[in-house]
């Protein structure tokens, strides 16, 4: 039972994570019809960005985790601007392989920057575990459930209660309709990755103290993130939280009762069952159509 | 049609010649593995240029030629031609699992799922220490021999990479300008009216995919049983970006481009003295560079000059 | 004899119904036009009698077979074959390439053959070829070609669309607005052109919406209007239905 809890929280923990990275990948590629394979590296930015302010330059965690979602903004609006909108034209797959490439030059980056090794970060609060129903758990596993629930909360009342978020979700949609409309489409796509950068560093600040910074870390979220976005149907933003969740309790479940060797070997089967069975999705049509 | 077999031609001999006048055994090493990455990045090069779909995955079929091929001579003593169609026959039977899923959807699932599936095999190659000596790597694999003609020089073992190169080269030529080829294009610019012109696209670019696997399988083989040891980090995730990088870098939209590409990535670590921690970051930023500033490539570079000389077309 | 008979076709996108309950039965060997203003799911109609699109219920019969549920490159197979409105060619394939793939349908070699080099495959490419080149002669393209479909002038391109088409030897062939964006006189020859298809004995079944060239040369209109089929008659008897005047001219056009 105590292990029970454990491996449940460890799950939780980890699902809210793929989550975040699940919903970053719906904004780019609702935006743009692009799947962005240097989705995990905007966390790893986010992870490495925390270890910086906080271990190196002692700034106040709260504030740390502030300039992490800004610099995950910066790094999203970078990123559409060198990237993705000069290959544009040029058609989804050379953009994708774009993607691949900035994905390689954060990573190279990261490691020149932050070596090879992985960081330690401390956790917001304490570094001693808190006790709930006799299962140790770290204390971090509630920030990040409290702050990943802020940051749902948010989303959820930019996209159905505010024009601009009403106005992404049209670009989505419909494209042509939503530019006969006049909603600036540039504009919504500037917006998209810097949701997305934002989303995805913030999901980096908040695991650095569990899983260490790593600057090879973003490969295994991104195929992560991947695999909620597709439990939920690709483009599914409540599909993907709740894929999110999914994967991280079946992987923290098998972890603790099966092998952890293979924990990672789950991802990427789920995802091929998935796309077998239903590619548009567990949660809801999505848009996994078949040639 | 014509300009492809002489520029074959071409190659064969410059590759006859070429071993004989480098300085050195090193030299002669250095073409030989710059020729099984043109192997692999030839396949991979098929699928993405001919059928429009990437795949993030090869560094793992080409750990699985290496592995399954190394294995079974090593362990089990089997002959190597044995070993080989083995391995490549396992390989295509994955890559077929794979695929089938994932290239029946529109959109590029497949580039995810082979990121996955790269993932899976080199933990396989890690977890699995019975068979791959885990970590610390899987020695003992049985050097390549015809009769009493062992291949155990550089130069021997040269001449046989890219004897096979330039055969995979000829059947590349063969089949993009056959029927085959011509209907690959064909779904690369329009899935709908390949279709409706009978074309059966999802089973198409399943072939090609696997096709593409098996050559750079073929590469891992030539690769194990050249070195003779093999451990995972050779075929990690980043020999899959580097593959891709290849064929970006030579023009996606020749065959041409993955021996260009190939070769040149092969060489630049020797250009410049092995970049050490700088190469993973140089090689994503010659991609990103070639892609915005170079789209067709080196072969599309080359074009554009022969069209400046013979004059506009 | 019945070629395709398609029954209670319906689809829907969203909420709105593109098209319900649609019957429509074409006679071998005629030609058959479509018309309806726009919006009124003909296009849709043809996405899904060649599979591009599937359908949420009804029946497509084939020459007797139900191939409702095939997806589009067997009902190719079996000589359907389409032109499209917003023209799908190989633009980064020559002109001759276009068409020579058109003739897929009849030729067989495959990955190995191809690769190899077997004598089939190259047997099979120099029939596409000779196949190719005679309709590019036929239809005053051979000119052309050499070039890249993509760098025709429009005009031609829709020309390429049709040799591709015709290069499988189709028994039906669905033109999908086949004189948009055409000259006069270029409509004028495509005209005579379908019905030179005709007494070859290839069923003709277009949607178009110049009505000169719909009345010049169907025997049988089939008229819809937002996705249901409203009459069906000769062009002589379509002309004089006040219901289809009043679809596209609206209340006022049908009084005046």
């Amino acid at each position: 039972m105590v292990n029970l809890i454990q491996y449940l929280f460890a799950g939780l923990t980890m699902g809210v994570i793929y989550a975040l990275t699940g919903v970053g990948f719906n904004l780019i590629y609702n935006a743009t019809g692009v799947i962005n394979f240097a989705q995990g590296e905007f966390v790893m930015v986010g992870a490495m960005l925390l270890y910086t302010f906080q271990e190196v330059l002692h700034i106040p965690s709260p504030i740390a985790l502030v300039l992490v979602v800004i610099g995950g903004i910066i790094v999203g609006l970078v990123f559409e601007h060198t990237v993705v909108k000069p290959l544009m034209p040029m058609g989804v797959i050379t953009v994708i392989i774009g993607t691949i490439g900035a994905s390689v030059v954060l990573r190279g980056g990261a490691m020149l920057i932050w070596g090879k090794d992985a960081l330690a970060v401390s956790p917001l609060l304490s570094e001693r575990p808190i006790f709930l129903f006799g299962a140790a758990l770290n204390t971090q596993v509630l920030v990040v459930m409290a702050i990943t629930a802020l940051a749902v909360l948010f989303l959820w009342y930019f996209f159905s209660h505010t024009i601009v978020g009403r106005a992404i979700q049209a670009c989505a949609m419909n494209p042509l309709a939503a530019l006969l409309a006049g909603i600036p489409m540039e504009e919504m796509m500037a917006l998209s990755f810097l949701l997305s950068g934002s989303l995805s560093a913030l999901a980096g600040g908040l695991i650095a103290p569990i899983t260490l910074a790593e600057y090879d870390m973003g490969t295994m979220l991104a195929l992560k993130g991947f695999c909620a976005a597709i439990i939920g149907g690709l483009g599914n933003n409540p599909g993907a939280f709740v894929g999110g969740l999914l994967l991280g309790v079946m992987e923290g479940l098998s972890a603790g009762y099966l092998s952890s060797g293979y924990k990672d070997a789950l991802a990427f089967l789920v995802l091929i069952l998935i796309l077998l069975w239903r590619p548009e999705g567990l949660i809801s049509r999505g848009r996994g159509e078949r040639v | 049609m014509k300009r492809d077999y002489l520029l074959l031609l071409t190659l064969t001999v410059t590759i006859l010649l070429l071993p004989p006048l480098l300085p050195g055994d090193y030299y002669v090493e250095v073409l030989l593995f710059a020729g099984i990455n043109v192997l692999v990045a030839l396949g991979l090069s098929l699928l993405t240029g001919y059928a429009g779909q990437i795949s993030l995955g090869h560094a793992g079929f080409y750990g699985m030629g290496a592995y399954i091929s190394g294995a079974l001579t090593a362990h089990l003593g089997w002959p190597v031609p044995l070993a080989a169609i083995t391995a490549l026959l396992a390989t295509a039977f994955v890559a077929a699992l794979v695929g089938w899923p994932t290239l029946r959807l529109k959109g590029h699932y497949l580039a995810m799922a082979t990121l996955g599936l790269g993932i899976i095999l080199y933990i396989l190659f890690v977890q699995l220490r019975g068979i791959t000596g885990g970590a610390s790597g899987l020695s003992g694999i049985r050097p390549v021999h015809l009769g009493d003609l062992y291949f155990d020089t550089p130069r021997r073992y040269c001449y046989l990479v890219w004897s096979i190169v330039v055969l995979a080269f000829l059947f590349s030529i063969n089949l993009v300008h056959s029927r085959t080829g011509m209907a690959l294009r064909a779904l690369h610019y329009s899935e709908v009216a390949a279709s409706t012109l009978g074309i059966d696209v999802a089973m198409y670019k399943l072939k090609v995919f696997v096709l593409s696997a098996v050559f750079a399988a073929l590469g891992g083989i030539l690769y194990a049983h050249y070195i003779t040891f093999i451990s995972p980090e050779t075929f990690g995730f980043m020999y899959s970006v580097d593959l891709v990088v290849m064929i970006v870098l030579g023009g996606m939209h020749s065959i041409w481009g993955a021996l260009l590409g190939g070769t040149f990535l092969s060489l630049l670590p020797e250009a410049l003295h092995r970049l050490e921690d700088l190469e993973v970051m140089v090689h994503g930023l010659i991609l990103l560079l070639v892609l915005i500033f170079l789209p067709k490539g080196f072969v599309g570079l080359i074009e554009k000059v022969g069209e400046k000389i013979h004059g506009a077309p | 004899m019945v070629l395709l008979e398609a029954q209670e076709v319906t689809k829907s996108f969203g909420g709105v119904k593109a098209l319900n309950g649609v019957d429509v039965t074409l006679q071998e060997g005629t030609i058959t036009a479509l018309i309806g203003p726009n919006g009124s799911g003909k296009t849709t109609f043809f996405n899904i009698l060649t599979g591009v699109l599937p359908m949420d219920a009804g029946r497509v019969i084939f020459l007797g077979q139900d191939i409702g549920k095939w997806p589009a490159h067997r009902r190719a197979a079996l000589g359907i074959a389409r032109t499209f409105q917003n023209l799908q060619i190989f633009q980064e394939m020559t002109v001759l390439e276009n068409v020579m793939i058109g003739g897929f349908r009849h030729t067989h070699s495959g990955f190995f053959g191809g690769g190899f080099g077997l004598p089939r495959a190259r047997r099979e490419m120099e029939q596409l070829r000779d196949r190719a080149l005679e309709l590019l002669e036929r239809m005053g393209l051979a000119p052309y070609q050499g070039a890249l479909a993509g760098n025709l002038p429009f005009g031609l391109q829709r020309k390429v669309e049709i040799a591709r088409a015709l290069s499988s030897r189709p028994r039906l062939l669905l033109l999908d607005e086949p004189a948009a964006g055409l000259t006069t006189k270029e409509t004028l020859s495509i005209a005579r052109f379908i019905q030179g298809l005709k007494e070859e004995g290839i069923t003709v079944f277009l949607v178009e919406h110049d009505m000169d060239l719909v009345m010049g040369i169907s025997e049988w209109v089939i008229v819809l209007n937002f996705g249901k089929k409203i009459y069906e008659g000769t062009p002589l008897a379509v002309k004089r239905e006040r219901s289809v005047i009043k679809a596209y001219l609206g209340e006022r056009g049908a009084q005046g």
